[in-house]
């Protein structure tokens, strides 16, 4: 007893209590594959750097960071520049882009890559068309540029990724006093310069998440850059592991990934420190919408369109043209039976990663210091990982686990209980949390962080315990960002591929992994409504977290709920 | 003991810089305390302290007869255990509930009583009509009133108000305070509030702590406190002053508008002498506007008592505020060093720019300390 | 509400664990991990549980497995691998992931060369990686052999997928069995110099570039030549496939490079019977057949018949260098694509 009291007073000395110990704990237990992978890091790789510091690696990091420059560029010009326009801007068809920009989101990268490649290659439709137009009779007759290529990627993956930027720069403008804009109009600055001087840099934060959720999702991803062959770092790190067979040099080269995002982050927040971006009016009126003429309204609406057309439509379509010829195909094998799975798994993953990002966010807003800020931040950097390699790191941990419950039970009961976790799909779920932590915790942090502490502090006055204080308080003010983060996490999940396919059991197919047996081998067309139904499975969670935005603006009719906080989206 | 004891208290931040230093502040039930000082003065820090959101570092809080926290590594009872009610200077309303729904948050389920007394509350402050309103169509004023009744509606031993007043326009605040105090008085409620403003704390308190870096410098009453101050800050905090140097000569000071005594202070002591605004006495020397040139209208003033002294001083400028009006003058010292004094003079006064009038200070008004 | 959803949650996981659990310690089921495409082997596998009984359970993943399989210990569920190439088999078999198994009708039916001498892993089919020429620019007997894809007369000439997929791999490994590792280096550079484009796509892609007038010779597995030849579904495949014309090289002399597909029982089988069974009937007729007539691959067992359209490209010479010698030097291989910069194509 006595020993228990000194315990809690030694914790409580380090800044702790139970809520943080517990946040501490899950943190703990989701960043467990993570601290797999660096331990498996550990091991010895040979001579494997100083072949690759010799050979590629120089490469790798070249492409890596113009890929990341390019997607960030691309990302930040397309959503923010969309967000504004349909945010600030009255032109036909606004109301159609403001949740239409978001569609991308559910589009696979390695779809559109292929449908891309498909229809601009020598034998797609464009170039087919034009050499009829022009009377080409071969290659030699003209210039194209190559589609496989460092450019190529990057303008996939700009195209499935911006809307990251568009939603949460979005959600940040629709936030900002009017008053500040019209004091910068005041100050003799136009409509165009309020932009980059005022409202841009006030959105920065909600732009940074963005931008950075996109860059991890580029810095992670294999199936884009494999099909494009772009030698990056991820595809570096999976050549690593599969054809020179050091798993322990994969795992180095992802633990240095960790480090340089977390390096990166830090620097982002470092650059801001001591800045605030509360705002200071609370008057809101709604916003002043800024009509556009013939040209400029022309301009707006093509500028609006075209990122939904080749990001949404153009893959969407060819996807159904492709699925009306290749549906037998699909329908003769489990379609529905792999499309429940997908979105049994995908919901559940999402319920959880939403309530671990809650209790997670809400555990460090309680206090606890550093430590647990320390150790959700490192919990959600799952994000950065390729897939992969998450996966031996989530397999690594759950095998262990497994077989000493079995040796337990096989002692004690004489049963054997086999796999209870790794071998099922809670494996799957824990890597999705695992992975996908940084969208909800992210969200959720930064919803929080908009209500007040003498919110906090009046419940408790009020009799509220913090659990108490969560479940009357917080919880209904951050509905909409809960609504969000859910959103955000089950289309994720819906597209995602390699933990699934690696920590799945048997016999058990996703239309991920159903279609992948098929992209594997670059026949894409007869898994096309596999994919189809992936993308469509996306559209309801983009209509609805489209929605949850417009109602967030605060002072917007929506059931009085004034300080409802938008949906908004962070990283560590 | 009963009502909140809050003991030699300190407390600092990660910076190391202490907010409070050994604080102690006893408030009995029914009373209400005013924690006064300029903002940064810790006390903010203390209310909060007391009601646990801050875990105590050193010293002991103690609400009725419960020791609620002890030490750094000692109890800990947590705020919402404590009994007490707080209300906070942005009045933290819950956005996402009702007037009613605000008012009863901190009730228990079964508390009809309770329930009855927020409504007739409700409408006792006219908020009637408001009860299944949401806070954010509220104005400032109603907001603070339900903020006021959602603290009061459990039924607290201790209410700590954090600046209860500062978020109001100032023709609201007034009737307010007024409607606050009335409010207070009837239940049984100890209350410690802080404020940065001296005329609310006069208004509002049975005594005023004054605080400044950490330090509790003067307990006293509001008379005591405004008409005593024991430091020259606190004389300063009560409103705006003039100061005047010199040096204690036989248990006085002589300065240009006389001597002032300082029995208390050891001969040849610097002294500093602060007189309010309100503290300087003007009375038209001439026979009208005009003056002769060459002549002197200033007529040495009788002297009242020992520390009543006057001079004669010109008019810089004079400007009418409605039920005072602000004066700027100048006198000539006998080196020829001219001295601008600054006085408050109710009602309306004004002399023209130039005219000499002759100038008293009140010596309830005028207060000696040593310079510091 | 939250309650609500958490009780679901929990009756979820536990509901979702219970049943694997239940599935896992049925009888009369073998599992599978796979390399290979199920909708590949399905057909086959059906035919099997109709005929046996046994159920198979099968997952499938391209990485991943080994890891797997070391992390389950002997608590495995996996009872067979199959896979598409040898260095996964070596790789596997050098982690002590396999047992030897001994089995007359396999010895029968595969073989020696086909299969490691103790039983560790089994060889399923083979497939030899051919150049395809256009049959329009490239003259006949132009290319005979591998050094020939190095020879500066073909210039610019020659597409082929990415150097670090495990079928290029494995080729680069054979020439470094053959000709040491300077050797390969030099011949690696020199098809480097010869490409036409950067390393892409599948062994498809380089027929269709061949077809689209981008290159002249591409690197391919025979059967995707097969599966182009015949696809109805998309009949612009069969025209890639008509404007090439398939070469088996060094017929002169060492044989053209050939690889296996092959299936191996895991070391902590528990259905290890049945996992025999298994790799027995996939060696068998019936699963040989479709084989080499649905996949165009040259079936190991000797009696099955390849099918006609692959005996129309000719008998060849195959290169009998020990796979598990090639397994063993993929790691150089793959070191010796990334010295030489392979797959940044041409000029870089």
């Amino acid at each position: 007893m006595d020993k228990a009291n000194s315990l809690m007073r030694a914790f409580r000395r380090l800044g702790f209590d139970g809520w943080a110990i517990g946040a501490v704990a899950v943190a703990a237990l989701v960043a467990t594959p993570l601290i797999a992978v660096v331990i498996i890091a550990v091991a010895p790789s040979g001579d494997i750097w100083s072949h690759l510091s010799s050979t590629v690696l120089p490469l790798y990091i070249e492409k890596t960071l113009f890929l990341l420059l390019g997607v960030g560029v691309g990302t930040f010009v397309i959503g923010t520049g969309t967000a504004w326009l349909v945010t600030m801007c009255r032109f036909p068809g606004r109301w159609f882009f403001n949740w239409a920009l978001l569609l991308p989101l559910a589009v696979p990268a390695y779809v559109l890559a292929f449908v891309v490649t498909d229809q601009l290659e020598y034998a797609g439709t464009l170039q087919v068309w034009l050499r009829e137009i022009f009377g080409w009779k071969n290659r030699q007759d003209y210039w194209f540029p190559e589609i496989r290529s460092l450019g190529g990627a990057i303008a996939v993956m700009t195209l499935v990724l911006y809307p990251y930027v568009y939603l949460l720069s979005r959600a940040a403008f629709l936030e900002q006093s009017v008053c500040v804009l019209e004091v910068s109009r005041t100050l003799g600055k136009g409509p165009w310069r309020g932009f980059f001087s005022v409202a841009l840099p006030l959105a920065r934060p909600a732009i940074v998440v963005g931008v950075t959720l996109a860059l991890m999702e580029a810095l992670n991803d294999f199936g884009t850059v494999e099909f494009f062959a772009v030698p990056t770092f991820t595809a570096g790190i999976y050549d690593v592991w599969l054809n020179m067979n050091s798993v322990a040099g994969a795992a180095q080269m992802a633990s240095v990934m960790m480090v340089l995002v977390l390096a990166l982050i830090g620097t982002e927040r470092f650059a801001r420190r001591g800045q605030r971006y509360h705002h200071t009016s609370s008057k809101y009126s709604t916003l002043p919408s800024h009509r556009l003429e013939s040209w400029t309204a022309a301009f707006a609406f093509v500028a609006c369109l075209l990122p939904v057309l080749l990001g949404f439509a153009l893959p969407a379509g060819v996807l159904t043209a492709y699925a009306l010829e290749f549906y037998s195909d699909t329908l003769s094998a489990k379609f529905f039976t792999y499309a429940a799975n997908s979105l049994s798994l995908s919901a559940i993953a999402a319920g959880l990663a939403v309530l671990i990002g809650l209790f997670l966010a809400y555990g460090s807003r309680l206090g606890g210091g550093p430590v647990v800020k320390a150790a959700t931040r490192f919990a959600s950097i799952g994000y950065a990982v390729p897939g992969a390699i998450l996966a031996i790191g989530v397999m690594i941990p759950l095998a262990r686990l497994d077989n000493a419950l079995d040796g337990l039970s096989q002692q004690v009961l004489g049963i054997p209980t086999g796999l209870l976790l790794s071998g099922t799909i809670v494996a799957v779920v824990y890597g999705y949390v695992a992975r996908f932590l940084a969208l909800s915790y992210g969200t959720l942090e930064a919803s929080l962080d908009k209500i007040t502490p003498s919110m906090d502090g009046a419940a408790r006055t009020l009799g509220c315990t913090p659990g108490q204080a969560l479940r009357r308080v917080h919880f209904p003010l951050v509905r909409g960002s809960l609504l969000t983060a859910a959103l955000l996490v089950f289309v994720d999940c819906m597209k995602e591929l390699p933990l699934t396919i690696i920590l799945r059991p048997f016999n058990y197919e996703t239309l991920a992994t159903f279609v992948f047996q098929y992209a594997s081998d670059e026949l894409l067309e007869e898994s096309a409504l596999g994919a189809l139904t992936i993308v469509a499975a996306g559209i309801l969670p983009v209509i609805l977290l489209s929605l949850t935005i417009v109602r967030s603006r605060p002072g917007h009719p929506a059931g009085g709920m004034a300080a409802d906080t938008g949906p908004e989206v962070a990283v560590p | 003991m009963s009502g909140l004891h809050l003991n030699n208290v300190s407390h600092a931040f990660n910076s190391g810089n202490p907010v409070l230093n050994g604080v102690s502040v006893f408030v009995a039930p029914g009373e209400l305390v005013c924690l006064l000082g300029p903002s940064g003065c810790g006390k903010t820090t203390l209310l909060r302290v007391a009601a646990g959101l801050e875990h105590l570092q050193v010293g002991q809080v103690t609400i009725g007869e419960r020791v609620v926290a002890e030490g750094r590594h000692g109890k800990h009872i947590p705020t919402e255990k404590r009994g007490i009610g707080l209300m906070f200077q942005d009045y933290a309303l819950f956005p996402h509930l009702n007037v009613l729904e605000n008012v009863t948050f901190g009730l228990p389920e079964n508390a009809a009583d309770r329930r009855q007394w927020a409504l007739s509350a409700l409408s006792r402050m006219g908020l009637a009509d408001y009860a299944a309103s949401y806070p954010h169509i509220l104005s400032g004023g109603q907001q603070q009133r339900v903020a006021l009744l959602r603290a009061l509606a459990p039924e607290p031993r201790v209410l700590l108000l954090d600046e209860p007043f500062s978020g109001l326009d100032v023709t609201r605040r007034v009737d307010i305070r007024a409607e606050t105090l009335g409010l207070l008085k009837e239940t049984d409620v100890a209350t410690l509030m802080v404020t940065h403003d001296p005329e609310e704390a006069m208004f509002m308190a049975d005594r005023i702590l004054v605080m400044d870096e950490g330090r509790v410098i003067q307990d006293g009453t509001p008379v005591e406190t405004y008409f005593e101050p024991l430091t020259a800050f606190v004389a300063a905090l009560f409103g705006p002053v003039n100061r005047l140097q010199g040096m204690v000569r036989d248990g006085h000071v002589a300065t240009i508008l006389g001597d002032f005594g300082a029995q208390h202070l050891e001969d040849g002591a610097p002294v500093e002498i602060l007189i309010r605004h309100e503290g300087l006495r003007l009375s038209a020397t001439g026979q009208g506007a005009e003056i002769q040139p060459g002549e002197n209208p200033c007529k040495p003033a009788p002297v009242d008592n020992e520390n009543s002294a006057g001079a004669c001083g010109r008019m810089l400028s004079a400007r009418p505020l409605g039920r005072s009006s602000h004066v700027e003058l100048v006198l000539t010292a006998e080196d020829g060093t001219e001295i601008i004094l600054e006085a408050r003079i109710p009602g309306v006064f004004l002399p023209q720019p130039g005219a000499e009038v002759l100038v008293t200070a009140n010596p309830r008004q005028t207060h000696v300390f040593l310079a510091s | 509400m939250r309650r609500n959803f958490l009780i679901f949650l929990i009756i979820s996981l536990l509901g979702m664990t219970g049943a694997a659990v239940m599935s896992g310690t049925a009888p009369q089921e073998v599992n599978l991990y796979s390399y290979r495409q199920p909708f590949l082997i399905n057909p086959v596998l059906d035919e099997f549980t109709r005929r046996t009984g046994i159920k198979v359970n099968v997952v499938y993943a391209k990485k991943g497995m080994l890891e797997k399989l070391k992390a389950a210990g002997a608590n495995t569920p996996a009872d067979v691998v199959l896979t598409v190439d040898i260095g996964r088999l070596n790789e596997l078999k050098k982690a002590g992931l396999l047992q030897p198994v001994r089995s007359a009708v396999l010895e029968n039916n595969i073989p020696a060369h086909l299969r490691h001498p103790d039983g560790l892993w089994f060889g399923l089919t083979t497939r030899a990686r051919i150049a395809l020429v256009s049959k329009n620019r490239v003259k006949p007997d132009a290319l005979k052999t591998y050094a020939d894809l190095a020879d500066p007369k073909f210039r610019g000439r020659i597409c082929m997928r990415s150097g670090k997929h495990p079928y290029n791999v494995a080729l680069i490994a054979s020439v470094i069995a053959h000709e040491g590792e300077e050797g390969a280096e030099k011949w690696l550079r020199g098809v480097k110099a010869n490409l036409a484009r950067k390393p892409q796509g599948n062994d498809r892609a380089q027929a269709k570039a061949i077809y689209e007038g981008v290159c002249d010779i591409g690197i391919a597995n025979t059967y995707y030549m097969g599966k182009m030849a015949t696809n109805e579904k998309k009949p612009e495949q069969k025209k890639w496939a008509e404007a090439v014309r398939v070469v088996f090289l060094n017929q002169g002399g060492r044989g053209n490079h050939i690889n296996i597909s092959g299936a191996a029982v895991t070391r902590n089988a528990k259905n290890q019977v049945h996992a025999v069974k298994l790799i027995e009937f996939l060696s068998g007729d019936f699963a040989q057949k479709i084989y080499a007539s649905q996949n165009f691959e040259y079936p190991a067992k000797a009696e099955v018949a390849i099918d006609p359209l692959v005996r129309s490209w000719g008998d060849f010479k195959a290169d009998t260098v020990s796979l598990e010698k090639i397994a063993t030097l993929r790691a150089t291989a793959s070191r010796l694509v990334d010295k030489v910069r392979f797959n940044e194509g041409p000029g870089s």
